[in-house]
Protein backbone atom coordinates (compact mmCIF):
# COMPACT_ATOMS: atom_id res chain seq x y z
CA UNK A 1 0.00 0.00 0.00
CA UNK A 2 2.93 1.97 1.20
CA UNK A 3 4.31 1.94 -2.23
CA UNK A 4 1.03 2.96 -4.05
CA UNK A 5 0.80 5.78 -1.75
CA UNK A 6 5.02 7.08 -2.56
CA UNK A 7 4.04 6.23 -6.51
CA UNK A 8 0.92 7.53 -7.08
CA UNK A 9 0.17 10.43 -3.95
CA UNK A 10 0.33 13.00 -6.24
CA UNK A 11 -2.34 11.87 -8.60
CA UNK A 12 -4.87 10.80 -5.72
CA UNK A 13 -4.40 14.84 -4.09
CA UNK A 14 -4.57 16.94 -7.12
CA UNK A 15 -5.19 13.91 -10.19
CA UNK A 16 -3.46 14.86 -13.47
CA UNK A 17 -2.95 18.33 -12.69
CA UNK A 18 -1.28 20.61 -13.60
CA UNK A 19 -1.45 19.06 -16.84
CA UNK A 20 -4.67 18.65 -16.96
CA UNK A 21 -7.99 19.72 -14.92
CA UNK A 22 -7.72 19.61 -11.20
CA UNK A 23 -8.79 16.48 -10.02
CA UNK A 24 -7.96 13.56 -7.15
CA UNK A 25 -8.85 14.76 -3.48
CA UNK A 26 -8.35 18.41 -4.22
CA UNK A 27 -11.47 17.75 -6.97
CA UNK A 28 -12.98 15.74 -4.55
CA UNK A 29 -13.04 18.96 -2.35
CA UNK A 30 -13.77 21.68 -4.58
CA UNK A 31 -16.57 19.37 -5.86
CA UNK A 32 -18.13 18.79 -2.62
CA UNK A 33 -17.84 22.49 -1.37
CA UNK A 34 -19.06 24.11 -4.44
CA UNK A 35 -22.24 21.80 -4.51
CA UNK A 36 -22.67 22.31 -0.77
CA UNK A 37 -22.10 26.22 -0.73
CA UNK A 38 -24.16 26.37 -3.64
CA UNK A 39 -26.98 24.41 -2.28
CA UNK A 40 -27.25 26.54 1.12
CA UNK A 41 -29.16 29.55 -0.43
CA UNK A 42 -31.41 27.43 -1.97
CA UNK A 43 -31.99 25.25 1.44
CA UNK A 44 -32.65 28.44 3.00
CA UNK A 45 -35.14 29.47 0.50
CA UNK A 46 -36.67 26.20 0.51
CA UNK A 47 -37.10 26.02 4.80
CA UNK A 48 -38.74 29.35 4.32
CA UNK A 49 -41.21 28.17 1.94
CA UNK A 50 -41.68 25.01 4.25
CA UNK A 51 -42.31 26.81 7.59
CA UNK A 52 -43.76 29.85 6.50
CA UNK A 53 -47.64 30.71 5.74
CA UNK A 54 -47.95 30.59 1.69
CA UNK A 55 -49.75 27.57 1.19
CA UNK A 56 -48.39 26.76 -2.79
CA UNK A 57 -44.92 27.87 -2.19
CA UNK A 58 -45.36 25.28 1.09
CA UNK A 59 -46.42 22.21 -1.07
CA UNK A 60 -43.70 23.09 -3.47
CA UNK A 61 -40.94 22.99 -1.04
CA UNK A 62 -42.38 19.78 0.83
CA UNK A 63 -42.41 17.78 -2.65
CA UNK A 64 -39.03 19.20 -3.61
CA UNK A 65 -37.70 17.67 -0.52
CA UNK A 66 -39.54 14.04 -0.52
CA UNK A 67 -38.62 14.43 -3.95
CA UNK A 68 -35.00 14.73 -4.13
CA UNK A 69 -34.71 12.59 -0.71
CA UNK A 70 -36.43 9.25 -1.99
CA UNK A 71 -34.14 9.20 -5.39
CA UNK A 72 -30.75 8.02 -5.75
CA UNK A 73 -27.93 10.48 -6.78
CA UNK A 74 -27.03 8.50 -9.65
CA UNK A 75 -31.17 8.92 -10.58
CA UNK A 76 -30.91 12.57 -10.41
CA UNK A 77 -27.16 12.91 -12.56
CA UNK A 78 -29.21 10.93 -15.32
CA UNK A 79 -31.86 13.40 -15.65
CA UNK A 80 -29.32 16.33 -15.45
CA UNK A 81 -27.39 14.73 -17.88
CA UNK A 82 -30.30 14.56 -19.87
CA UNK A 83 -32.25 17.94 -19.08
CA UNK A 84 -29.46 20.51 -19.01
CA UNK A 85 -28.25 20.56 -22.29
CA UNK A 86 -31.45 21.43 -23.80
CA UNK A 87 -32.64 23.80 -21.54
CA UNK A 88 -29.98 25.77 -21.74
CA UNK A 89 -29.56 24.84 -25.66
CA UNK A 90 -25.40 23.64 -25.83
CA UNK A 91 -22.99 20.98 -24.73
CA UNK A 92 -22.51 20.97 -20.50
CA UNK A 93 -18.68 19.87 -19.46
CA UNK A 94 -18.66 16.79 -17.30
CA UNK A 95 -18.10 18.95 -13.98
CA UNK A 96 -21.04 21.18 -14.18
CA UNK A 97 -23.39 18.19 -14.56
CA UNK A 98 -22.23 16.15 -11.47
CA UNK A 99 -22.11 20.20 -9.45
CA UNK A 100 -25.53 20.74 -10.84
CA UNK A 101 -27.09 17.28 -9.83
CA UNK A 102 -25.19 17.56 -5.96
CA UNK A 103 -27.04 21.05 -6.10
CA UNK A 104 -30.24 19.87 -6.05
CA UNK A 105 -29.54 16.64 -4.44
CA UNK A 106 -27.61 18.17 -1.26
CA UNK A 107 -30.60 20.62 -0.95
CA UNK A 108 -33.34 18.29 -0.30
CA UNK A 109 -30.92 17.37 3.08
CA UNK A 110 -30.70 20.90 3.64
CA UNK A 111 -33.59 21.74 3.78
CA UNK A 112 -34.05 19.70 6.43
CA UNK A 113 -31.66 20.84 8.23
CA UNK A 114 -32.12 24.53 8.13
CA UNK A 115 -35.76 23.60 9.15
CA UNK A 116 -34.55 22.05 12.08
CA UNK A 117 -32.28 25.12 13.26
CA UNK A 118 -35.45 27.28 12.50
CA UNK A 119 -37.35 25.19 14.79
CA UNK A 120 -34.82 24.85 16.94
CA UNK A 121 -35.10 28.06 18.45
CA UNK A 122 -38.19 29.63 20.88
CA UNK A 123 -41.34 30.91 19.26
CA UNK A 124 -40.70 33.82 21.58
CA UNK A 125 -37.61 35.02 19.55
CA UNK A 126 -39.93 35.53 15.98
CA UNK A 127 -42.62 37.17 18.29
CA UNK A 128 -40.06 38.89 20.20
CA UNK A 129 -38.73 40.81 16.54
CA UNK A 130 -42.27 41.31 14.83
CA UNK A 131 -43.25 42.81 18.80
CA UNK A 132 -40.37 45.18 18.31
CA UNK A 133 -41.46 46.50 14.74
CA UNK A 134 -39.33 44.38 12.31
CA UNK A 135 -41.07 42.76 9.46
CA UNK A 136 -41.02 39.72 8.70
CA UNK A 137 -38.17 39.07 6.62
CA UNK A 138 -35.68 41.95 8.88
CA UNK A 139 -36.16 39.76 11.68
CA UNK A 140 -35.60 36.34 9.49
CA UNK A 141 -32.55 38.42 8.57
CA UNK A 142 -31.44 40.04 11.97
CA UNK A 143 -32.88 37.44 14.64
CA UNK A 144 -33.88 34.33 13.54
CA UNK A 145 -31.29 33.25 11.14
CA UNK A 146 -28.11 34.31 12.73
CA UNK A 147 -29.04 32.55 15.78
CA UNK A 148 -30.41 29.09 13.97
CA UNK A 149 -27.11 29.23 11.26
CA UNK A 150 -24.49 28.76 14.51
CA UNK A 151 -27.02 26.00 15.64
CA UNK A 152 -26.77 24.48 12.47
CA UNK A 153 -22.60 24.42 12.32
CA UNK A 154 -22.21 20.86 13.17
CA UNK A 155 -25.20 19.52 11.36
CA UNK A 156 -23.83 21.52 8.40
CA UNK A 157 -20.40 20.06 8.61
CA UNK A 158 -21.94 16.42 9.05
CA UNK A 159 -23.71 16.97 5.87
CA UNK A 160 -20.31 17.92 4.23
CA UNK A 161 -18.98 14.45 5.29
CA UNK A 162 -22.19 12.72 4.00
CA UNK A 163 -21.13 15.60 0.10
CA UNK A 164 -17.83 14.22 0.11
CA UNK A 165 -19.08 10.73 0.07
CA UNK A 166 -21.60 11.27 -2.16
CA UNK A 167 -19.61 12.54 -4.76
CA UNK A 168 -18.15 9.90 -4.97
CA UNK A 169 -20.14 7.98 -7.65
CA UNK A 170 -19.90 11.18 -10.08
CA UNK A 171 -16.87 9.36 -11.51
CA UNK A 172 -19.19 7.34 -13.89
CA UNK A 173 -19.51 10.19 -16.37
CA UNK A 174 -15.74 11.22 -15.69
CA UNK A 175 -15.74 13.79 -13.69
CA UNK A 176 -12.13 13.89 -12.21
CA UNK A 177 -12.21 13.51 -8.46
CA UNK A 178 -10.18 11.15 -6.74
CA UNK A 179 -12.31 7.95 -7.40
CA UNK A 180 -12.02 8.86 -10.75
CA UNK A 181 -8.05 9.17 -10.26
CA UNK A 182 -8.03 5.12 -8.41
CA UNK A 183 -9.59 3.78 -11.29
CA UNK A 184 -7.03 5.48 -13.07
CA UNK A 185 -4.08 3.84 -11.11
CA UNK A 186 -5.95 0.76 -11.23
CA UNK A 187 -5.86 0.44 -15.04
CA UNK A 188 -2.57 1.24 -14.89
CA UNK A 189 -1.16 -1.16 -12.25
CA UNK A 190 -3.59 -3.89 -13.03
CA UNK A 191 -2.53 -6.37 -10.03
CA UNK A 192 -2.78 -4.36 -7.31
CA UNK A 193 -6.46 -3.51 -6.99
CA UNK A 194 -6.63 -4.37 -3.35
CA UNK A 195 -3.75 -1.73 -2.21
CA UNK A 196 -5.14 0.70 -4.98
CA UNK A 197 -8.69 0.86 -3.22
CA UNK A 198 -7.67 0.51 -0.04
CA UNK A 199 -5.76 3.83 -0.03
CA UNK A 200 -8.84 5.53 -2.01
CA UNK A 201 -10.85 4.37 0.97
CA UNK A 202 -7.66 5.55 3.44
CA UNK A 203 -7.98 9.44 2.30
CA UNK A 204 -11.36 9.99 2.57
CA UNK A 205 -11.61 7.56 5.90
CA UNK A 206 -9.05 10.12 7.57
CA UNK A 207 -10.92 13.49 6.36
CA UNK A 208 -14.56 12.24 7.04
CA UNK A 209 -13.35 10.92 10.61
CA UNK A 210 -11.59 13.81 11.15
CA UNK A 211 -14.46 16.16 10.16
CA UNK A 212 -17.56 14.43 11.94
CA UNK A 213 -14.65 13.98 14.96
CA UNK A 214 -14.46 18.42 14.70
CA UNK A 215 -18.17 18.49 14.82
CA UNK A 216 -18.70 16.77 17.56
CA UNK A 217 -16.11 18.75 19.37
CA UNK A 218 -17.91 22.27 18.12
CA UNK A 219 -21.32 20.64 18.90
CA UNK A 220 -20.21 20.64 22.55
CA UNK A 221 -18.51 23.53 22.52
CA UNK A 222 -22.10 25.36 21.28
CA UNK A 223 -23.81 23.58 23.52
CA UNK A 224 -21.83 24.60 26.58
CA UNK A 225 -21.77 27.88 25.27
CA UNK A 226 -25.58 27.99 25.17
CA UNK A 227 -25.71 26.64 28.45
CA UNK A 228 -23.53 29.31 30.16
CA UNK A 229 -25.02 31.96 28.48
CA UNK A 230 -22.00 33.63 27.26
CA UNK B 1 -39.36 15.06 -26.57
CA UNK B 2 -42.93 13.80 -26.55
CA UNK B 3 -43.40 11.04 -24.25
CA UNK B 4 -44.65 7.47 -25.18
CA UNK B 5 -45.80 5.40 -22.87
CA UNK B 6 -46.07 2.67 -25.25
CA UNK B 7 -42.25 2.74 -25.58
CA UNK B 8 -42.16 1.68 -22.09
CA UNK B 9 -44.43 -0.79 -22.59
CA UNK B 10 -42.69 -2.64 -25.50
CA UNK B 11 -42.01 -6.19 -25.50
CA UNK B 12 -38.10 -5.58 -25.27
CA UNK B 13 -38.53 -2.85 -22.94
CA UNK B 14 -40.71 -3.63 -20.38
CA UNK B 15 -39.35 -7.33 -19.08
CA UNK B 16 -35.34 -5.53 -18.71
CA UNK B 17 -37.38 -2.52 -16.35
CA UNK B 18 -38.97 -5.25 -14.14
CA UNK B 19 -36.03 -7.70 -14.48
CA UNK B 20 -33.97 -4.46 -12.86
CA UNK B 21 -36.60 -3.32 -10.34
CA UNK B 22 -36.32 -7.26 -9.21
CA UNK B 23 -32.78 -7.00 -8.74
CA UNK B 24 -32.59 -3.96 -7.07
CA UNK B 25 -35.68 -5.33 -4.29
CA UNK B 26 -33.47 -8.98 -4.07
CA UNK B 27 -30.16 -6.42 -3.88
CA UNK B 28 -32.00 -4.43 -0.98
CA UNK B 29 -33.90 -7.25 0.91
CA UNK B 30 -30.25 -9.77 1.02
CA UNK B 31 -28.04 -6.48 1.77
CA UNK B 32 -30.58 -5.77 4.58
CA UNK B 33 -30.69 -9.49 6.38
CA UNK B 34 -26.93 -9.39 6.29
CA UNK B 35 -26.82 -5.98 7.66
CA UNK B 36 -28.78 -7.19 10.64
CA UNK B 37 -27.71 -10.36 11.50
CA UNK B 38 -24.02 -8.42 11.30
CA UNK B 39 -25.32 -5.57 13.66
CA UNK B 40 -26.52 -7.89 16.55
CA UNK B 41 -23.48 -9.39 16.24
CA UNK B 42 -21.17 -5.79 16.52
CA UNK B 43 -23.97 -5.01 19.73
CA UNK B 44 -23.00 -8.64 21.34
CA UNK B 45 -19.13 -8.16 20.53
CA UNK B 46 -19.16 -4.45 21.83
CA UNK B 47 -20.34 -5.98 25.22
CA UNK B 48 -17.16 -8.35 25.67
CA UNK B 49 -15.24 -7.02 27.97
CA UNK B 50 -12.40 -7.00 26.14
CA UNK B 51 -10.58 -4.08 25.02
CA UNK B 52 -9.16 -5.71 21.66
CA UNK B 53 -12.63 -6.51 20.35
CA UNK B 54 -13.87 -3.36 21.30
CA UNK B 55 -11.06 -1.46 19.30
CA UNK B 56 -12.08 -3.81 16.21
CA UNK B 57 -15.26 -3.47 16.08
CA UNK B 58 -14.76 0.28 16.47
CA UNK B 59 -12.76 0.72 13.43
CA UNK B 60 -15.25 -1.87 11.73
CA UNK B 61 -18.24 0.71 12.23
CA UNK B 62 -15.79 3.79 11.42
CA UNK B 63 -14.75 2.15 8.05
CA UNK B 64 -17.94 1.31 6.89
CA UNK B 65 -19.22 5.15 8.20
CA UNK B 66 -16.40 7.09 7.41
CA UNK B 67 -15.89 5.38 3.42
CA UNK B 68 -18.37 5.96 0.66
CA UNK B 69 -20.45 2.84 -0.14
CA UNK B 70 -19.22 2.87 -3.81
CA UNK B 71 -15.79 2.47 -2.63
CA UNK B 72 -16.41 -0.18 -0.16
CA UNK B 73 -18.36 -1.65 -3.48
CA UNK B 74 -15.04 -1.84 -5.16
CA UNK B 75 -12.86 -2.86 -2.56
CA UNK B 76 -14.76 -5.98 -2.48
CA UNK B 77 -15.14 -6.63 -5.95
CA UNK B 78 -11.78 -5.56 -7.39
CA UNK B 79 -9.55 -5.83 -4.21
CA UNK B 80 -11.04 -8.58 -1.92
CA UNK B 81 -10.45 -11.87 -4.92
CA UNK B 82 -6.59 -11.39 -4.32
CA UNK B 83 -7.03 -12.10 -0.54
CA UNK B 84 -9.71 -14.58 -0.87
CA UNK B 85 -9.07 -18.15 -0.48
CA UNK B 86 -9.49 -20.30 -3.66
CA UNK B 87 -12.49 -22.09 -2.47
CA UNK B 88 -14.80 -18.79 -1.81
CA UNK B 89 -13.50 -17.29 -4.95
CA UNK B 90 -14.61 -20.25 -7.29
CA UNK B 91 -17.81 -20.48 -5.24
CA UNK B 92 -18.55 -16.89 -5.41
CA UNK B 93 -17.40 -16.73 -9.22
CA UNK B 94 -20.02 -19.78 -9.82
CA UNK B 95 -22.93 -17.31 -8.99
CA UNK B 96 -23.56 -13.90 -10.19
CA UNK B 97 -20.07 -12.89 -8.67
CA UNK B 98 -21.04 -9.11 -9.28
CA UNK B 99 -24.55 -9.08 -7.17
CA UNK B 100 -22.76 -11.13 -4.55
CA UNK B 101 -19.90 -8.82 -3.95
CA UNK B 102 -22.37 -6.02 -3.82
CA UNK B 103 -24.90 -7.86 -1.81
CA UNK B 104 -22.08 -8.40 0.66
CA UNK B 105 -20.64 -4.57 0.82
CA UNK B 106 -24.14 -3.01 0.92
CA UNK B 107 -24.54 -5.59 3.95
CA UNK B 108 -21.67 -4.91 6.18
CA UNK B 109 -21.87 -1.29 4.98
CA UNK B 110 -25.09 -1.01 6.63
CA UNK B 111 -24.72 -3.30 9.61
CA UNK B 112 -22.24 -0.85 10.62
CA UNK B 113 -25.04 1.93 10.65
CA UNK B 114 -28.01 -0.56 12.11
CA UNK B 115 -25.55 -1.72 14.78
CA UNK B 116 -25.17 2.17 16.68
CA UNK B 117 -29.16 2.67 15.73
CA UNK B 118 -29.21 -0.59 18.07
CA UNK B 119 -27.13 0.33 20.54
CA UNK B 120 -28.51 4.03 21.20
CA UNK B 121 -32.19 2.36 21.94
CA UNK B 122 -30.37 0.47 24.13
CA UNK B 123 -28.69 3.09 26.42
CA UNK B 124 -31.65 4.81 25.84
CA UNK B 125 -33.28 2.71 28.81
CA UNK B 126 -31.52 3.49 32.26
CA UNK B 127 -30.73 0.19 34.11
CA UNK B 128 -33.06 1.07 37.16
CA UNK B 129 -35.69 0.07 34.59
CA UNK B 130 -34.71 -3.72 34.58
CA UNK B 131 -34.14 -3.31 38.67
CA UNK B 132 -37.47 -1.82 39.06
CA UNK B 133 -39.50 -4.52 36.32
CA UNK B 134 -37.52 -7.28 38.20
CA UNK B 135 -38.31 -6.02 41.61
CA UNK B 136 -41.94 -6.08 40.83
CA UNK B 137 -41.84 -9.73 40.39
CA UNK B 138 -41.16 -10.02 36.25
CA UNK B 139 -38.83 -12.68 35.17
CA UNK B 140 -35.72 -11.39 33.31
CA UNK B 141 -37.68 -12.63 29.73
CA UNK B 142 -40.86 -10.99 30.77
CA UNK B 143 -39.00 -7.79 31.70
CA UNK B 144 -36.84 -7.72 28.53
CA UNK B 145 -40.57 -7.90 26.37
CA UNK B 146 -42.90 -5.61 28.43
CA UNK B 147 -40.13 -3.41 30.08
CA UNK B 148 -36.83 -2.99 28.28
CA UNK B 149 -38.20 -3.26 24.44
CA UNK B 150 -40.95 -1.00 24.24
CA UNK B 151 -38.54 1.72 26.04
CA UNK B 152 -35.51 0.61 23.09
CA UNK B 153 -37.27 0.09 20.41
CA UNK B 154 -39.16 3.35 20.50
CA UNK B 155 -35.52 4.99 20.16
CA UNK B 156 -34.29 2.25 17.36
CA UNK B 157 -36.61 1.67 14.90
CA UNK B 158 -36.90 5.48 13.66
CA UNK B 159 -33.37 5.23 12.59
CA UNK B 160 -33.20 1.93 11.46
CA UNK B 161 -36.23 2.50 8.94
CA UNK B 162 -34.19 5.38 7.94
CA UNK B 163 -30.94 4.11 7.13
CA UNK B 164 -33.12 0.91 5.29
CA UNK B 165 -34.38 3.84 3.00
CA UNK B 166 -30.54 5.15 2.18
CA UNK B 167 -29.54 1.42 2.01
CA UNK B 168 -32.52 1.06 -0.71
CA UNK B 169 -31.02 4.20 -2.65
CA UNK B 170 -27.59 2.91 -2.10
CA UNK B 171 -28.64 -0.44 -4.28
CA UNK B 172 -28.42 1.78 -7.57
CA UNK B 173 -24.37 2.43 -6.63
CA UNK B 174 -23.90 -1.28 -7.55
CA UNK B 175 -24.10 -0.41 -11.35
CA UNK B 176 -20.35 0.76 -10.71
CA UNK B 177 -19.53 -3.25 -10.95
CA UNK B 178 -22.02 -3.56 -13.80
CA UNK B 179 -24.95 -5.63 -11.89
CA UNK B 180 -27.95 -4.96 -13.63
CA UNK B 181 -30.20 -3.31 -11.24
CA UNK B 182 -32.34 -0.98 -12.28
CA UNK B 183 -29.99 2.38 -12.65
CA UNK B 184 -28.24 -0.26 -14.48
CA UNK B 185 -30.40 -1.33 -16.96
CA UNK B 186 -32.37 2.06 -16.89
CA UNK B 187 -28.76 3.54 -18.63
CA UNK B 188 -28.67 0.21 -20.91
CA UNK B 189 -31.70 0.80 -22.51
CA UNK B 190 -31.37 4.67 -22.81
CA UNK B 191 -27.97 3.98 -24.51
CA UNK B 192 -29.80 1.74 -26.99
CA UNK B 193 -32.98 3.70 -27.23
CA UNK B 194 -31.91 6.94 -26.99
CA UNK B 195 -35.29 7.40 -25.11
CA UNK B 196 -34.85 8.92 -22.16
CA UNK B 197 -37.40 11.22 -20.81
CA UNK B 198 -40.01 7.85 -20.89
CA UNK B 199 -36.79 5.27 -19.09
CA UNK B 200 -35.51 7.56 -16.48
CA UNK B 201 -39.68 8.79 -15.72
CA UNK B 202 -40.04 5.09 -15.26
CA UNK B 203 -37.00 4.08 -12.64
CA UNK B 204 -37.74 7.64 -10.82
CA UNK B 205 -41.02 6.35 -10.72
CA UNK B 206 -40.15 3.50 -9.10
CA UNK B 207 -37.44 4.71 -6.57
CA UNK B 208 -39.84 7.34 -5.60
CA UNK B 209 -42.75 5.46 -4.19
CA UNK B 210 -41.02 2.77 -2.81
CA UNK B 211 -38.48 5.57 -1.12
CA UNK B 212 -42.01 7.20 -0.06
CA UNK B 213 -43.35 3.79 1.07
CA UNK B 214 -40.56 3.58 3.40
CA UNK B 215 -40.77 7.19 4.60
CA UNK B 216 -44.51 6.36 5.25
CA UNK B 217 -43.83 3.56 7.53
CA UNK B 218 -41.50 5.54 9.19
CA UNK B 219 -43.40 8.76 10.01
CA UNK B 220 -46.30 5.69 10.90
CA UNK B 221 -44.25 4.63 13.59
CA UNK B 222 -43.51 7.62 14.91
CA UNK B 223 -46.87 8.90 15.41
CA UNK B 224 -48.50 5.58 16.63
CA UNK B 225 -44.78 4.80 19.21
CA UNK B 226 -43.31 8.46 20.12
CA UNK B 227 -39.81 8.33 21.79
CA UNK B 228 -41.08 8.89 25.28
CA UNK B 229 -44.28 7.31 27.02
CA UNK B 230 -46.48 10.36 27.84
CA UNK B 231 -48.24 9.49 31.34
Amino acid sequence: MLDILSQYGMMFLVGTWPSGPVGGFAGTLILAGLGLGLSFPLAVLMALARTGHIKALRVFSTIWVYTFRGIPLVTIIFWVYFLLPVMIGTTVPAFTTALSAIVVYESAFLTEIVRAGLDGLPKGQMEAARSIGLSYFKAMRSVILPQALVNMIPSLLNQFVSTIKATSIVYIIGVQEITFSAQQINSIEMTKALSVYLVLAGFYFVACLGLSQFSKWLESQIRNRQLHGV
Amino acid sequence: MDFQLSFLMSSNVLPLLLQGAATTVRLFSTAWIIGILVAFLLVGLRAVPNRWIGRIVALFVEYHRNVPTVVQIMVWYFGMPEILPQDIKLWINRGDTEFLFAMIALGLNVSAFFAEDIRSGMRAVPHTQLEAARSIGLSAFGALIYVLLPQALRISVPPLINRSLILFKDTSLAMAIGVAELSYQTKAIENLSFRSLEVFFASTVFYLLASLALMGIGAWFSRRFPPAFKG
